[in-house]
Protein backbone atom coordinates (compact mmCIF):
# COMPACT_ATOMS: atom_id res chain seq x y z
CA UNK A 1 0.00 0.00 0.00
CA UNK A 2 2.96 2.22 0.64
CA UNK A 3 3.30 2.56 -3.42
CA UNK A 4 0.03 3.05 -4.16
CA UNK A 5 0.34 6.01 -1.84
CA UNK A 6 3.76 7.13 -3.16
CA UNK A 7 1.75 6.96 -6.71
CA UNK A 8 -1.01 9.28 -5.32
CA UNK A 9 1.52 11.70 -4.16
CA UNK A 10 3.26 11.82 -7.04
CA UNK A 11 -0.14 12.26 -9.03
CA UNK A 12 -1.43 15.22 -6.73
CA UNK A 13 1.61 17.30 -6.61
CA UNK A 14 2.21 16.83 -10.34
CA UNK A 15 -1.37 18.18 -11.01
CA UNK A 16 -0.69 21.15 -8.29
CA UNK A 17 2.26 22.10 -10.13
CA UNK A 18 1.07 21.59 -13.27
CA UNK A 19 -1.56 24.22 -12.99
CA UNK A 20 1.19 26.39 -11.16
CA UNK A 21 3.28 25.97 -14.07
CA UNK A 22 0.37 27.80 -16.12
CA UNK A 23 0.89 31.49 -14.47
CA UNK A 24 4.82 31.64 -13.97
CA UNK A 25 7.39 29.57 -16.45
CA UNK A 26 10.22 27.53 -15.14
CA UNK A 27 14.08 27.92 -16.17
CA UNK A 28 15.89 24.59 -16.87
CA UNK A 29 19.11 23.83 -15.73
CA UNK A 30 21.75 23.43 -18.75
CA UNK A 31 22.07 20.21 -20.44
CA UNK A 32 24.30 20.11 -23.24
CA UNK A 33 22.81 17.20 -25.45
CA UNK A 34 19.75 18.79 -25.61
CA UNK A 35 20.58 22.26 -25.89
CA UNK A 36 22.78 20.42 -28.91
CA UNK A 37 19.87 18.50 -30.21
CA UNK A 38 18.04 21.82 -30.75
CA UNK A 39 20.69 23.04 -33.15
CA UNK A 40 20.89 20.23 -34.52
CA UNK A 41 17.14 20.90 -35.59
CA UNK A 42 17.33 23.63 -37.03
CA UNK A 43 20.28 22.59 -38.81
CA UNK A 44 18.09 19.36 -39.97
CA UNK A 45 15.15 21.83 -41.42
CA UNK A 46 17.97 24.13 -42.75
CA UNK A 47 19.91 21.75 -44.71
CA UNK A 48 17.26 19.65 -45.89
CA UNK A 49 18.95 16.02 -44.03
CA UNK A 50 17.04 13.60 -41.98
CA UNK A 51 17.03 12.88 -38.56
CA UNK A 52 16.77 9.51 -37.24
CA UNK A 53 15.09 8.23 -34.14
CA UNK A 54 15.94 5.20 -32.67
CA UNK A 55 13.04 4.19 -30.22
CA UNK A 56 14.88 1.08 -28.99
CA UNK A 57 13.51 -2.18 -28.31
CA UNK A 58 11.52 -2.33 -25.30
CA UNK A 59 8.09 -3.91 -25.13
CA UNK A 60 5.24 -1.76 -23.62
CA UNK A 61 5.04 -4.02 -21.11
CA UNK A 62 8.47 -4.38 -19.81
CA UNK A 63 10.09 -2.77 -17.25
CA UNK A 64 11.48 -0.70 -20.33
CA UNK A 65 8.12 0.90 -21.12
CA UNK A 66 8.70 4.12 -19.53
CA UNK A 67 11.45 5.18 -21.02
CA UNK A 68 9.87 4.03 -24.46
CA UNK A 69 7.09 6.40 -23.47
CA UNK A 70 9.56 9.30 -22.71
CA UNK A 71 10.61 8.57 -26.29
CA UNK A 72 7.55 8.98 -27.97
CA UNK A 73 7.05 11.85 -26.36
CA UNK A 74 9.89 13.26 -27.35
CA UNK A 75 9.75 11.86 -30.66
CA UNK A 76 6.47 14.35 -30.62
CA UNK A 77 7.97 17.09 -30.58
CA UNK A 78 10.29 16.41 -32.73
CA UNK A 79 8.40 15.90 -35.64
CA UNK A 80 6.04 18.73 -35.21
CA UNK A 81 9.09 20.85 -35.27
CA UNK A 82 10.77 18.97 -38.48
CA UNK A 83 8.34 17.97 -40.35
CA UNK A 84 8.30 21.03 -42.82
CA UNK A 85 11.62 19.81 -43.91
CA UNK A 86 12.69 18.44 -47.18
CA UNK A 87 13.68 15.06 -45.81
CA UNK A 88 10.64 13.94 -43.01
CA UNK A 89 12.20 12.24 -39.57
CA UNK A 90 11.93 8.64 -39.64
CA UNK A 91 11.57 6.69 -35.83
CA UNK A 92 12.62 3.06 -36.19
CA UNK A 93 11.88 0.71 -33.63
CA UNK A 94 13.18 -3.00 -32.40
CA UNK A 95 10.08 -3.74 -31.38
CA UNK A 96 6.59 -3.78 -33.19
CA UNK A 97 3.88 -2.24 -30.86
CA UNK A 98 6.31 0.30 -30.36
CA UNK A 99 6.73 0.69 -34.24
CA UNK A 100 2.78 1.26 -34.08
CA UNK A 101 3.26 4.54 -31.43
CA UNK A 102 5.53 5.19 -32.65
CA UNK A 103 3.60 6.11 -36.53
CA UNK A 104 0.71 7.35 -34.43
CA UNK A 105 2.66 9.92 -32.79
CA UNK A 106 4.66 11.00 -36.13
CA UNK A 107 1.27 11.53 -37.68
CA UNK A 108 -0.07 13.47 -35.24
CA UNK A 109 3.19 16.01 -34.89
CA UNK A 110 2.66 16.47 -38.48
CA UNK A 111 -1.08 17.20 -37.82
CA UNK A 112 -0.32 20.07 -34.95
CA UNK A 113 2.22 20.69 -37.79
CA UNK A 114 -0.63 21.73 -40.28
CA UNK A 115 0.94 19.39 -42.43
CA UNK A 116 -0.91 16.34 -42.59
CA UNK A 117 -0.80 15.03 -46.12
CA UNK A 118 3.35 15.09 -45.88
CA UNK A 119 2.64 12.33 -43.33
CA UNK A 120 4.13 9.08 -44.79
CA UNK A 121 3.42 5.62 -42.55
CA UNK A 122 6.85 4.53 -43.61
CA UNK A 123 8.80 6.76 -41.34
CA UNK A 124 7.92 4.78 -38.61
CA UNK A 125 9.88 1.43 -38.90
CA UNK A 126 10.02 -1.83 -37.39
CA UNK A 127 13.56 -2.52 -38.19
CA UNK A 128 14.46 -5.98 -35.95
CA UNK A 129 13.05 -8.19 -33.75
CA UNK A 130 15.89 -8.73 -31.02
CA UNK A 131 18.44 -6.37 -29.90
CA UNK A 132 20.97 -7.60 -32.14
CA UNK A 133 18.36 -7.76 -35.16
CA UNK A 134 17.26 -4.68 -34.24
CA UNK A 135 21.24 -3.26 -34.18
CA UNK A 136 22.10 -5.20 -37.37
CA UNK A 137 19.22 -3.59 -39.23
CA UNK A 138 19.56 -0.14 -38.14
CA UNK A 139 23.41 -0.44 -39.39
CA UNK A 140 23.00 -0.31 -42.97
CA UNK A 141 20.65 2.47 -43.20
CA UNK A 142 23.45 5.16 -42.45
CA UNK A 143 25.23 4.03 -45.69
CA UNK A 144 21.38 4.53 -47.95
CA UNK A 145 19.83 7.27 -46.03
CA UNK A 146 21.45 11.29 -45.09
CA UNK A 147 20.61 10.65 -41.49
CA UNK A 148 22.69 14.41 -40.20
CA UNK A 149 21.58 13.42 -36.54
CA UNK A 150 21.06 10.15 -35.19
CA UNK A 151 18.91 10.41 -31.85
CA UNK A 152 19.09 7.26 -29.79
CA UNK A 153 16.34 7.37 -26.88
CA UNK A 154 14.82 4.24 -25.06
CA UNK A 155 16.02 1.06 -24.16
CA UNK A 156 18.95 -0.01 -25.34
CA UNK A 157 21.96 -2.50 -24.71
CA UNK A 158 25.29 -2.90 -25.05
CA UNK A 159 24.61 -3.41 -28.95
CA UNK A 160 24.29 0.79 -29.13
CA UNK A 161 28.02 1.03 -29.67
CA UNK A 162 27.23 -0.64 -33.24
CA UNK A 163 24.75 1.82 -34.15
CA UNK A 164 26.97 4.29 -33.23
CA UNK A 165 29.79 3.50 -34.91
CA UNK A 166 27.89 3.25 -38.07
CA UNK A 167 26.24 6.55 -38.09
CA UNK A 168 29.57 7.73 -37.06
CA UNK A 169 30.98 6.39 -40.63
CA UNK A 170 28.14 8.24 -42.48
CA UNK A 171 29.62 11.74 -40.67
CA UNK A 172 25.99 11.91 -38.03
CA UNK A 173 26.15 13.48 -34.77
CA UNK A 174 24.91 11.26 -32.45
CA UNK A 175 23.18 11.84 -29.26
CA UNK A 176 22.55 8.99 -27.03
CA UNK A 177 20.18 8.46 -23.97
CA UNK A 178 18.78 5.11 -21.80
CA UNK A 179 17.72 3.88 -19.12
CA UNK A 180 19.65 0.52 -19.37
CA UNK A 181 23.24 0.92 -16.96
CA UNK A 182 25.18 -0.54 -20.22
CA UNK A 183 24.24 1.35 -22.95
CA UNK A 184 24.50 4.53 -20.64
CA UNK A 185 28.11 3.61 -20.22
CA UNK A 186 28.68 2.77 -23.68
CA UNK A 187 27.02 5.66 -25.28
CA UNK A 188 28.95 7.61 -22.72
CA UNK A 189 31.55 6.67 -25.00
CA UNK A 190 30.72 6.75 -28.34
CA UNK A 191 28.28 9.41 -29.03
CA UNK A 192 28.76 13.03 -29.45
CA UNK A 193 26.82 14.08 -26.29
CA UNK A 194 24.92 11.48 -23.78
CA UNK A 195 22.07 12.07 -21.26
CA UNK A 196 22.87 10.03 -18.12
CA UNK A 197 19.81 8.40 -16.66
CA UNK A 198 16.97 10.70 -15.53
CA UNK A 199 17.70 13.03 -18.05
CA UNK A 200 15.93 10.99 -21.09
CA UNK A 201 13.10 11.54 -18.92
CA UNK A 202 13.54 15.52 -19.45
CA UNK A 203 13.74 15.62 -23.44
CA UNK A 204 10.54 16.62 -23.87
CA UNK A 205 9.60 19.24 -21.88
CA UNK A 206 13.17 20.93 -22.76
CA UNK A 207 11.99 20.73 -26.73
CA UNK A 208 9.18 22.74 -25.71
CA UNK A 209 6.35 20.50 -24.03
CA UNK A 210 3.71 21.30 -21.82
CA UNK A 211 3.74 22.99 -18.63
CA UNK A 212 2.57 19.62 -17.70
CA UNK A 213 6.11 18.35 -19.00
CA UNK A 214 7.54 20.79 -16.47
CA UNK A 215 5.92 19.88 -13.84
CA UNK A 216 6.66 16.03 -14.21
CA UNK A 217 10.64 17.07 -13.50
CA UNK A 218 9.44 18.88 -10.68
CA UNK A 219 8.13 16.09 -9.47
CA UNK A 220 10.85 13.88 -10.05
CA UNK A 221 12.88 16.62 -8.30
CA UNK A 222 10.62 16.57 -4.94
CA UNK A 223 10.93 12.69 -4.74
CA UNK A 224 14.26 12.56 -5.22
CA UNK A 225 14.56 14.76 -2.51
CA UNK A 226 12.39 12.90 -0.34
CA UNK A 227 14.62 9.22 -1.04
CA UNK A 228 17.98 11.32 -0.37
CA UNK A 229 16.16 12.46 2.95
CA UNK A 230 14.88 8.86 3.10
CA UNK A 231 18.36 7.28 3.01
CA UNK A 232 20.49 9.77 5.41
CA UNK A 233 17.79 9.53 7.65
CA UNK A 234 17.40 5.83 7.21
CA UNK A 235 21.39 5.62 8.04
CA UNK A 236 21.18 7.87 10.69
CA UNK A 237 19.42 5.67 12.91
CA UNK A 238 21.00 2.60 11.88
CA UNK A 239 24.19 4.13 13.42
CA UNK A 240 22.28 5.57 16.19
CA UNK A 241 20.42 2.35 16.91
CA UNK A 242 17.29 3.75 16.60
CA UNK A 243 16.31 0.59 14.18
CA UNK B 1 -8.55 7.39 -24.86
CA UNK B 2 -10.93 6.53 -22.31
CA UNK B 3 -10.25 2.51 -23.13
CA UNK B 4 -6.75 3.73 -22.61
CA UNK B 5 -7.13 5.15 -19.23
CA UNK B 6 -9.39 2.76 -17.67
CA UNK B 7 -6.76 0.00 -19.16
CA UNK B 8 -3.81 1.75 -17.42
CA UNK B 9 -5.63 2.59 -14.46
CA UNK B 10 -6.69 -1.08 -13.83
CA UNK B 11 -3.81 -2.95 -14.40
CA UNK B 12 -2.26 -0.06 -12.04
CA UNK B 13 -4.71 -0.65 -9.06
CA UNK B 14 -4.22 -4.43 -9.65
CA UNK B 15 -0.93 -4.51 -8.31
CA UNK B 16 -2.33 -3.09 -5.19
CA UNK B 17 -5.40 -4.12 -4.85
CA UNK B 18 -5.73 -7.94 -5.02
CA UNK B 19 -9.93 -7.84 -5.83
CA UNK B 20 -8.76 -6.36 -9.38
CA UNK B 21 -6.14 -8.76 -10.00
CA UNK B 22 -8.20 -11.40 -12.10
CA UNK B 23 -9.04 -8.34 -14.30
CA UNK B 24 -5.34 -7.08 -14.45
CA UNK B 25 -4.47 -10.75 -15.67
CA UNK B 26 -7.05 -10.55 -18.26
CA UNK B 27 -5.86 -7.12 -19.68
CA UNK B 28 -2.40 -8.73 -19.94
CA UNK B 29 -3.15 -10.89 -21.88
CA UNK B 30 -4.68 -9.20 -23.84
CA UNK B 31 -1.84 -7.11 -24.52
CA UNK B 32 0.27 -9.87 -25.10
CA UNK B 33 -2.25 -11.11 -27.98
CA UNK B 34 -1.71 -7.52 -29.14
CA UNK B 35 1.85 -7.31 -29.56
CA UNK B 36 1.49 -10.51 -31.25
CA UNK B 37 -0.76 -8.99 -34.21
CA UNK B 38 1.61 -5.96 -33.78
CA UNK B 39 4.52 -7.95 -34.56
CA UNK B 40 2.59 -9.04 -37.50
CA UNK B 41 1.69 -5.69 -38.75
CA UNK B 42 5.50 -4.47 -38.08
CA UNK B 43 6.56 -6.68 -40.54
CA UNK B 44 4.48 -5.58 -43.36
CA UNK B 45 5.39 -2.34 -42.18
CA UNK B 46 9.05 -3.80 -42.85
CA UNK B 47 8.58 -5.08 -46.18
CA UNK B 48 6.33 -1.99 -47.29
CA UNK B 49 9.94 0.25 -46.55
CA UNK B 50 12.21 -2.59 -48.70
CA UNK B 51 9.42 -3.08 -51.81
CA UNK B 52 9.51 1.36 -51.69
CA UNK B 53 13.38 1.16 -51.88
CA UNK B 54 13.28 -1.59 -54.84
CA UNK B 55 10.56 0.77 -56.13
CA UNK B 56 12.63 4.12 -56.14
CA UNK B 57 15.67 2.33 -57.64
CA UNK B 58 17.61 3.86 -53.96
CA UNK B 59 21.48 2.65 -52.70
CA UNK B 60 20.77 -0.65 -51.42
CA UNK B 61 18.37 -2.20 -53.10
CA UNK B 62 19.96 -5.97 -53.84
CA UNK B 63 20.02 -6.29 -49.51
CA UNK B 64 16.06 -5.43 -49.64
CA UNK B 65 15.60 -8.58 -52.34
CA UNK B 66 17.50 -10.53 -50.06
CA UNK B 67 15.55 -9.20 -47.56
CA UNK B 68 12.66 -10.31 -49.00
CA UNK B 69 13.83 -13.72 -50.26
CA UNK B 70 15.13 -14.90 -46.46
CA UNK B 71 11.74 -12.97 -45.27
CA UNK B 72 10.01 -15.83 -47.57
CA UNK B 73 12.08 -18.49 -47.28
CA UNK B 74 12.12 -18.58 -43.05
CA UNK B 75 8.41 -17.90 -43.44
CA UNK B 76 7.71 -21.10 -45.57
CA UNK B 77 9.83 -23.24 -44.20
CA UNK B 78 8.36 -22.56 -40.43
CA UNK B 79 5.40 -22.18 -41.46
CA UNK B 80 5.10 -25.50 -43.49
CA UNK B 81 7.75 -28.00 -41.40
CA UNK B 82 6.43 -26.43 -38.51
CA UNK B 83 8.97 -24.64 -35.91
CA UNK B 84 10.45 -27.76 -34.04
CA UNK B 85 11.55 -29.17 -37.79
CA UNK B 86 15.64 -29.62 -38.44
CA UNK B 87 15.70 -27.66 -41.24
CA UNK B 88 13.97 -24.47 -38.61
CA UNK B 89 16.46 -25.14 -36.14
CA UNK B 90 19.31 -25.15 -39.12
CA UNK B 91 18.59 -21.35 -39.64
CA UNK B 92 18.77 -20.38 -35.95
CA UNK B 93 21.96 -22.46 -35.73
CA UNK B 94 23.52 -22.05 -38.84
CA UNK B 95 22.87 -18.18 -39.54
CA UNK B 96 20.78 -16.26 -36.70
CA UNK B 97 23.00 -17.58 -33.86
CA UNK B 98 26.63 -17.43 -35.56
CA UNK B 99 25.62 -13.60 -37.36
CA UNK B 100 24.85 -12.52 -33.72
CA UNK B 101 27.72 -13.84 -32.27
CA UNK B 102 29.79 -12.15 -34.89
CA UNK B 103 27.90 -8.80 -34.25
CA UNK B 104 29.54 -9.37 -30.58
CA UNK B 105 32.94 -9.78 -31.13
CA UNK B 106 33.03 -7.39 -33.52
CA UNK B 107 30.95 -4.93 -30.48
CA UNK B 108 34.17 -5.58 -28.72
CA UNK B 109 36.49 -3.43 -31.19
CA UNK B 110 33.86 -0.97 -31.50
CA UNK B 111 34.02 -0.02 -27.76
CA UNK B 112 37.45 0.11 -27.49
CA UNK B 113 37.63 2.18 -30.55
CA UNK B 114 34.93 4.27 -29.20
CA UNK B 115 37.16 4.50 -25.68
CA UNK B 116 40.31 5.43 -27.60
CA UNK B 117 38.30 8.24 -29.31
CA UNK B 118 37.00 9.22 -26.33
CA UNK B 119 39.70 11.92 -25.22
CA UNK B 120 39.48 13.65 -28.58
CA UNK B 121 35.73 13.98 -28.54
CA UNK B 122 35.01 15.33 -25.38
CA UNK B 123 38.50 16.45 -23.26
CA UNK B 124 37.16 16.76 -20.00
CA UNK B 125 37.44 15.89 -16.79
CA UNK B 126 34.55 12.86 -16.38
CA UNK B 127 36.05 11.52 -19.83
CA UNK B 128 39.49 11.18 -18.08
CA UNK B 129 37.98 9.72 -14.94
CA UNK B 130 35.87 7.15 -17.38
CA UNK B 131 39.24 5.92 -19.09
CA UNK B 132 40.87 5.83 -15.90
CA UNK B 133 38.38 3.55 -14.01
CA UNK B 134 37.88 1.47 -17.43
CA UNK B 135 41.87 0.82 -17.39
CA UNK B 136 41.98 0.29 -13.47
CA UNK B 137 38.92 -2.48 -13.58
CA UNK B 138 40.22 -4.17 -16.80
CA UNK B 139 44.02 -4.48 -15.06
CA UNK B 140 42.26 -5.54 -11.75
CA UNK B 141 40.41 -8.53 -13.26
CA UNK B 142 42.42 -9.19 -16.02
CA UNK B 143 44.38 -12.84 -15.66
CA UNK B 144 47.83 -12.01 -15.15
CA UNK B 145 50.66 -15.01 -15.55
CA UNK B 146 52.19 -13.39 -12.01
CA UNK B 147 49.21 -13.40 -10.09
CA UNK B 148 46.94 -10.83 -8.60
CA UNK B 149 48.41 -6.86 -8.88
CA UNK B 150 48.56 -6.35 -4.90
CA UNK B 151 46.50 -3.10 -4.66
CA UNK B 152 44.50 -2.65 -8.42
CA UNK B 153 43.22 -6.51 -8.25
CA UNK B 154 42.58 -6.74 -4.38
CA UNK B 155 41.54 -3.93 -2.99
CA UNK B 156 41.36 -0.70 -5.60
CA UNK B 157 39.20 -2.76 -8.56
CA UNK B 158 36.79 -4.14 -6.00
CA UNK B 159 36.22 -1.01 -4.08
CA UNK B 160 35.76 0.47 -7.42
CA UNK B 161 32.58 -1.90 -9.05
CA UNK B 162 31.34 -3.07 -5.70
CA UNK B 163 31.36 0.46 -3.74
CA UNK B 164 31.69 3.14 -6.18
CA UNK B 165 29.63 1.63 -9.52
CA UNK B 166 27.50 0.02 -7.25
CA UNK B 167 26.37 3.07 -5.54
CA UNK B 168 26.22 5.06 -8.76
CA UNK B 169 24.17 2.78 -10.70
CA UNK B 170 21.29 2.48 -7.79
CA UNK B 171 21.49 6.35 -7.93
CA UNK B 172 20.70 5.84 -11.79
CA UNK B 173 17.89 3.91 -11.36
CA UNK B 174 16.39 5.72 -8.47
CA UNK B 175 16.20 8.38 -11.29
CA UNK B 176 15.15 5.96 -13.90
CA UNK B 177 12.41 5.05 -11.35
CA UNK B 178 11.36 8.24 -10.37
CA UNK B 179 11.31 9.39 -14.40
CA UNK B 180 9.10 6.21 -15.38
CA UNK B 181 7.12 7.21 -12.15
CA UNK B 182 6.02 10.67 -14.00
CA UNK B 183 5.60 9.45 -17.39
CA UNK B 184 3.30 6.68 -16.90
CA UNK B 185 1.27 9.36 -14.79
CA UNK B 186 1.39 11.58 -18.08
CA UNK B 187 -0.05 8.91 -19.86
CA UNK B 188 -2.83 8.09 -17.32
CA UNK B 189 -3.67 11.48 -17.29
CA UNK B 190 -3.72 12.11 -21.06
CA UNK B 191 -1.27 14.61 -21.25
CA UNK B 192 0.92 12.29 -23.60
CA UNK B 193 -1.06 10.20 -26.12
CA UNK B 194 1.36 8.08 -28.08
CA UNK B 195 -1.52 6.13 -29.13
CA UNK B 196 -3.15 8.81 -31.60
CA UNK B 197 -4.23 11.72 -29.67
CA UNK B 198 -2.39 14.86 -30.31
Amino acid sequence: MTGLLWIAASLVLLLILALWNRRSPRTYRDLPALARLKRELGYSVEAGTRLHIGLGHANLISSGAGSSLASLAMLRQLSERTSVGDLPPVASSGEASLALLSQDTLKSGYDAAGAPELFEPTTGRLVGLSPLGYAAGLMPLFQVEPVSTLILSGRFGAEAGLIVDSAERAHATVLGASDDLAAQSVLFASSHEPLIGEELFAASAYLGGSPSHTASLTVQDVMRWFVILVLLGGAAARLMGVI
Amino acid sequence: MLIAVLAGSLVLLGYFLPALQPVQNMLLRWCIILVGVASFLGVFGLISVHADRIRRREKGTPYSFLLFISLAAVFFFTLVLGPNHPVAHAVFNAVILPTEGTLMALLAVTLIYAAIRLLRRRADLMSIVFLCTVVLVLIGSATLPFGELPLIGTVLQPWLTQVLALGGARGILIGVALGTLTTGLRVLMTIDRPYGGS
